[in-house]
C-alpha cells in the first residue's frame, strides 16, 4: 500500500467536517456527534502555533531541510562567517517567526536557529546558551500561567529539536552525545542524519543502526511515536511500525527545483544521477515531513506541555519549597511568587509543612522552658 | 644533495666548450635512474581528517590494494597518529610507502591542543633524520627516511567554508609539511556548489597566509599540466574499494538508487587528477622539497635553538667544527665550575656536621658527669646508712650479750643462793 496515500487518507478523515451520518430518525438521537466539527471549527479559528528548534554544526544542511519542509525560504539573508571568525564563535539563538496558511487553517511557525554550535574550536558547554534558552521560555510561560491576566498568553516553548548528525563519520560524536544528554529532558529530540546523499543503502542502514545502538548506550531519551490505538487500521499500524524502525531519519534537503522523469520536482543534480527529494527510496525526507507536520505535531506539542513542562514546573515548585522549609524564620511561608489560585497538591504541601514548622516550633519551646526550669 | 632551485653558475674559471663527437656522458641520468631504481624508493604520506571522513579509502582507493585498517572510534580523549609502512612492487620499481593516519581528530569537544601532536609527531621525523646526520659513523644511503613527504589534508564538504579547526591546524602545519587540501566525500556536492566552495576555501587559504603546496611550474616538461592542476586545488575526491559494473567494464564506483558515482570518471570528480599529481608526476618533487625546504628549515631553527650560528659577532664565518668545540669548552667549563660549587657545599657540611657532632659529645659527656655525681652521692648515703645499720647492729648484740650475761649471772646468783642456802642449811647443821 502506498504510505503518502494512506496517509492522505487518514488526513482526508481527519480534517474533513463529519457530516451527520449518524442522524437517525428515531427520538434517541441527541446531536454530540457533531462536537468534532465543532472542534475543528473553533482550532481553525483559533489558529495554530509551533515552535521548531534545529540544532546541529554549520554546513549540514539545517536551513535547505527547514525551506523544504515548509517549501518557502526563511534564511534570505543569512551572512555566514569565515573560518577565522569561527574560531572563538559563542552559540547565538536566533528567532524567525513566519505565518502560513494552507486551506483555511492558519499556522505561526516559529524557528528557532543555533548559529555557532559545535563551531569553535573549544566547544565545551556550547549547549550552555540553547538549554537557557529553552528554560527561559518556561519560566516566562509559568509565570503568565500563574498570573492574574491569563487571556493573552504567548506560548513560547520549544515543542519539538532537529538535531543534526553529520553522515561523514561512524556514528555519534562526543559533542552530539553531550547535548543530546543535556537537552533530553527539556525538549522533543528528533535526530535526523543529515546530506544523506553521501551515503549509499547499505551505510545508511549501517548508521541507522550505529545511531541507534549508542542513543541506547548513552541512555538518551529521543521523541518516541507514540503507541497506535489496537483499533486501528492493520495499514495504519504497518506504516507505524515502519515509521519507528526508520528512526533516525536519513533527510537531504534542497532549495531548487530540477527537471526529472519528465516532472519537476525538488532535487539536486548531479553528473551521475538526480536526487528527489521526495523520493521515498532517495531518502526519508517524506517520511520526516509527514512525521512532524501532518501526523504527529499535535502530539509533540502535547508531549511539551503534558511531561517536560511539567517536569520543569514540579522541579521549579520542589525547589521553592525546599527553600521555604530551610527558611524557619517567618510563621507561614511567603510564596516567591504570587500564587493567587495554587495548585491543590501545592495547597497541601504547603499545609503540610506549616504544621510540621509549628509542631517543631511549639517543641523547641517546651524544651526551652525546661531547661529554664532545670536551671532555676 | 642538491637543492631544486641550483642554478647553473658561470664559472670565471670555466669556459664553455663544443663537443665535435658524441662523449656519452648523456648517460648520467640513467645509470642515477638505475641507482636509485636498486635502492626502492620511499614516500611517506600523512592524512589529516575527521574520523570516518575517508581517509583510509582514499588511499585504498589511490594505491590499488587494500591496506588493512580497522575504525577508530569517536570517543578518542586525544588526537594519535597510527604508521603504518608497506612494500609495494609496480613494473621493477620497488616503493616503500608509510600512510600516517590521525585516530580521533576533530572529536574532541576542546580541539585546542589538537594539532600539537600532529606537529610533535612531524618534528620528530625531523629529529631523528638530523640525529642521523650528525652521527660520526652515518649510514645515510640505508636510512629508513621518515620524514613526511606530503599531507593530504581532508576538508568536510559542508559547502560553506573551512572548519576553524581546519584554519588553524593548517596554519601550524604550512611550514613543516607539503600540504594538499582535498575536499573529502565530494559525491555529496553538485557542480556549481563545488565551484563556489573552491573559491571560498582558497580565498580563506590565502587571506590567511597559510602556503599550501603548489605543483612546480619551473620545469617545462611538466609545466602547463601543473598550472592547469594548480587552478583545481583543491581536489574534490570519492572513494571506493567496490567494483561495479558499468557497460562492459568493472569501474571502482559507488552505487546510489539515483546513479553510480565512478571515481575515475572526471567529470564526477577529481580523484584522477589527485593520482597524476600526487603520484605520477610530482612525487619526486614533493620529497626534494620536504628535504631542501622544511627540513633545512627545521634543522636551521634546531641548531640555531643549541647555539650553533654561521657567522660570530665580528661576522666572521664559523665552522661547524669551531662552534662546536666551543661549546664543549663551554659546557666543560660549566662542568668544572658546578663541580668546585658542589665540593665546595660538601666540605661546609662535613663542617657542619662535624660542628654539630662535637656539641653533641659534650653534652653527652656532661651527662655523664653528672649522672657519675648522682651515683657516688647515692652511694655515699647508701654507705651512711649501712653504717648506721651496722652500729646499731652491734649496739644490739651488745645488748644481747649484756642481757645473756645478765640472766646467766642471776642463774649463778640463784643457783649460788641455793649453794648458799644448801651451805647455810648445811652449816647450821
Amino acid at each position: 500500500m502506498d504510505t503518502m496515500m494512506l496517509q492522505e487518507k487518514l488526513v482526508e478523515k481527519l480534517l474533513c467536517p463529519r457530516t451527520r451520518t449518524t442522524r437517525q430518525k428515531d427520538k434517541q438521537y441527541v446531536g454530540f456527534a457533531t462536537l468534532p466539527n465543532q472542534v475543528h471549527r473553533k482550532s481553525v479559528k483559533k489558529g495554530f502555533d509551533f515552535t521548531l528548534m534545529v540544532a546541529g554544526e554549520s554546513g549540514l544542511g539545517k536551513s535547505t531541510i527547514v525551506n523544504s519542509l515548509f517549501l518557502t525560504d526563511l534564511y534570505k539573508d543569512r551572512k555566514l562567517l569565515n573560518a577565522e571568525e569561527r574560531i572563538n564563535q559563542t552559540v547565538e539563538i536566533t528567532k524567525h517567526t513566519v505565518d502560513i496558511e494552507e486551506k483555511g487553517v492558519k499556522l505561526k511557525l516559529t524557528i528557532v536557529d543555533t548559529p555557532g554550535f559545535g563551531d569553535a574550536v573549544n566547544n565545551n558547554e556550547c549547549w550552555k546558551p540553547i538549554t537557557d534558552y529553552i528554560d527561559q521560555q518556561f519560566e516566562q510561560y509559568f509565570r503568565d500561567e500563574s498570573g492574574l491576566n491569563r487571556k493573552n498568553i504567548l506560548d513560547n516553548r520549544v515543542h519539538c529539536c532537529l538535531y543534526f548528525i553529520p553522515p561523514f563519520g561512524h556514528g555519534l560524536r562526543p559533542v552530539d552525545v553531550e547535548f543530546m544528554k543535556a537537552l533530553h529532558e527539556k525538549v522533543n529530540i528528533i535526530p535526523l542524519i543529515s546530506k544523506a546523499d553521501c551515503l549509499t543503502p547499505s551505510e545508511v542502514k549501517k548508521l541507522k543502526g550505529r545511531v541507534r545502538d549508542e542513543i541506547e548506550h548513552f541512555g538518551i531519551k529521543v521523541y518516541q511515536f507514540p503507541e497506535c490505538d489496537s483499533d486501528e487500521e492493520e495499514e495504519f499500524k504497518q506504516m507505524d511500525k515502519e515509521l519507528k524502525e526508520c528512526t533516525p531519519f536519513a533527510v537531504i534537503g534542497s532549495n531548487t527545483v530540477v527537471e526529472a522523469r519528465g516532472q519537476r520536482v525538488r532535487g539536486r543534480l548531479y553528473p551521475w544521477g538526480i536526487v528527489e527529494v521526495e523520493n521515498q527510496s532517495h531518502c526519508d525526507f517524506v517520511k520526516l515531513r509527514n512525521m512532524l507536520i501532518r501526523s504527529h505535531m499535535h502530539d509533540l506539542k502535547d508531549v511539551t506541555c503534558d511531561v517536560h513542562y511539567e517536569n520543569y514546573r514540579a522541579n521549579c515548585i520542589q525547589e521553592m519549597t525546599s527553600k521555604l522549609a530551610q527558611d524557619n524564620r517567618t510563621d507561614s511561608p511567603l510564596p516567591i511568587l504570587p500564587l493567587p489560585t495554587p495548585d491543590v497538591e501545592t495547597e497541601k504541601l504547603i499545609k503540610m509543612k506549616d504544621e510540621e514548622l509549628k509542631k517543631m516550633q511549639e517543641m523547641l519551646e517546651k524544651m526551652q522552658q525546661q531547661m529554664h526550669e532545670k536551671d532555676q | 644533495m642538491a637543492s631544486s632551485d641550483v642554478v647553473r653558475q658561470m664559472d670565471k674559471n670555466a669556459r664553455p666548450l663544443a663537443l665535435s663527437g658524441h662523449v656519452g656522458f648523456d648517460s648520467l641520468p640513467d645509470q642515477l635512474v638505475n641507482k636509485s631504481t636498486s635502492q626502492g624508493f620511499c614516500f611517506n604520506i600523512l592524512c589529516i581528517g575527521e574520523t570516518g571522513i575517508g581517509k583510509s579509502t582514499l588511499m585504498d582507493t589511490l594505491f590499488n590494494t587494500n591496506f588493512e585498517n580497522f575504525e577508530s572510534s569517536h570517543f578518542e580523549p586525544k588526537v594519535k597518529l597510527r604508521a603504518q609502512t608497506y612494500d609495494l612492487q609496480e613494473s621493477n620499481v620497488r616503493l616503500k610507502l608509510t600512510v600516517v593516519n590521525t585516530v580521533g581528530f576533530g572529536d574532541q569537544m576542546n580541539k585546542q591542543e589538537s594539532y600539537q601532536h600532529i606537529v610533535d609527531y612531524i618534528d620528530t621525523q625531523f629529529e631523528s633524520y638530523l640525529q642521523e646526520e650528525l652521527k660520526i659513523k652515518r649510514s645515510l644511503h640505508n636510512y629508513h627516511d621518515s620524514r613526511i613527504h606530503a599531507c593530504l589534508y581532508f576538508i568536510a564538504p559542508s559547502g560553506h567554508s573551512l572548519k576553524s579547526l581546519d584554519l588553524v591546524t593548517m596554519k601550524k602545519l604550512d611550514s613543516k609539511v607539503n600540504i594538499i587540501p582535498v575536499i573529502a566525500k565530494a559525491d555529496t556536492i553538485s557542480k556549481s556548489e563545488l565551484h563556489k566552495f573552491k573559491i571560498k576555501i582558497m580565498s580563506e587559504l590565502v587571506s590567511n597566509g597559510v602556503q599550501i603546496y603548489q605543483f612546480p611550474i619551473d620545469d617545462e616538461s611538466v609545466a602547463k599540466i601543473n598550472t592547469a592542476m594548480n587552478g583545481h586545488l583543491p581536489f574534490a575526491v570519492v572513494g571506493s574499494t567496490e567494483e561495479v559494473n558499468i557497460g562492459t567494464k568493472m569501474v571502482k564506483a559507488r552505487q546510489y538508487p539515483w546513479g553510480v558515482v565512478q571515481v575515475e570518471n572526471e567529470s564526477h570528480c577529481d580523484f584522477v587528477k589527485l593520482r597524476e599529481m600526487l603520484i605520477c608526476v610530482n612525487m619526486e618533487d614533493l620529497r626534494e622539497q620536504t628535504h631542501s625546504r622544511h627540513y633545512e628549515l627545521y634543522r636551521r631553527c634546531k641548531l640555531e635553538e643549541m647555539g650553533f650560528r654561521d657567522t660570530d659577532p665580528e661576522s666572521k664565518p664559523v665552522s661547524l667544527q669551531q662552534t662546536y668545540e666551543e661549546k664543549r669548552q663551554e659546557f666543560l667549563g660549566e662542568l668544572q665550575r658546578r663541580e668546585e660549587e658542589m665540593r665546595q657545599t660538601f666540605v661546609q657540611r662535613v663542617k657542619e656536621k662535624e660542628s654539630e657532632l662535637k656539641d653533641a659529645e659534650r653534652e653527652l659527656q656532661g651527662k655523664f658527669e653528672q649522672l657519675k655525681r648522682m651515683h657516688a652521692e647515692e652511694k655515699s648515703k647508701l654507705e651512711e646508712k649501712r653504717r648506721s645499720l651496722e652500729e646499731d647492729m652491734s649496739v644490739f648484740s651488745k645488748r644481747r650479750a649484756a642481757s645473756e650475761l645478765l640472766q646467766a649471772q642471776t642463774f649463778n646468783t640463784s643457783s649460788n643462793n641455793k649453794k648458799d642456802k644448801d651451805r647455810k642449811n648445811s652449816g647450821f647443821m
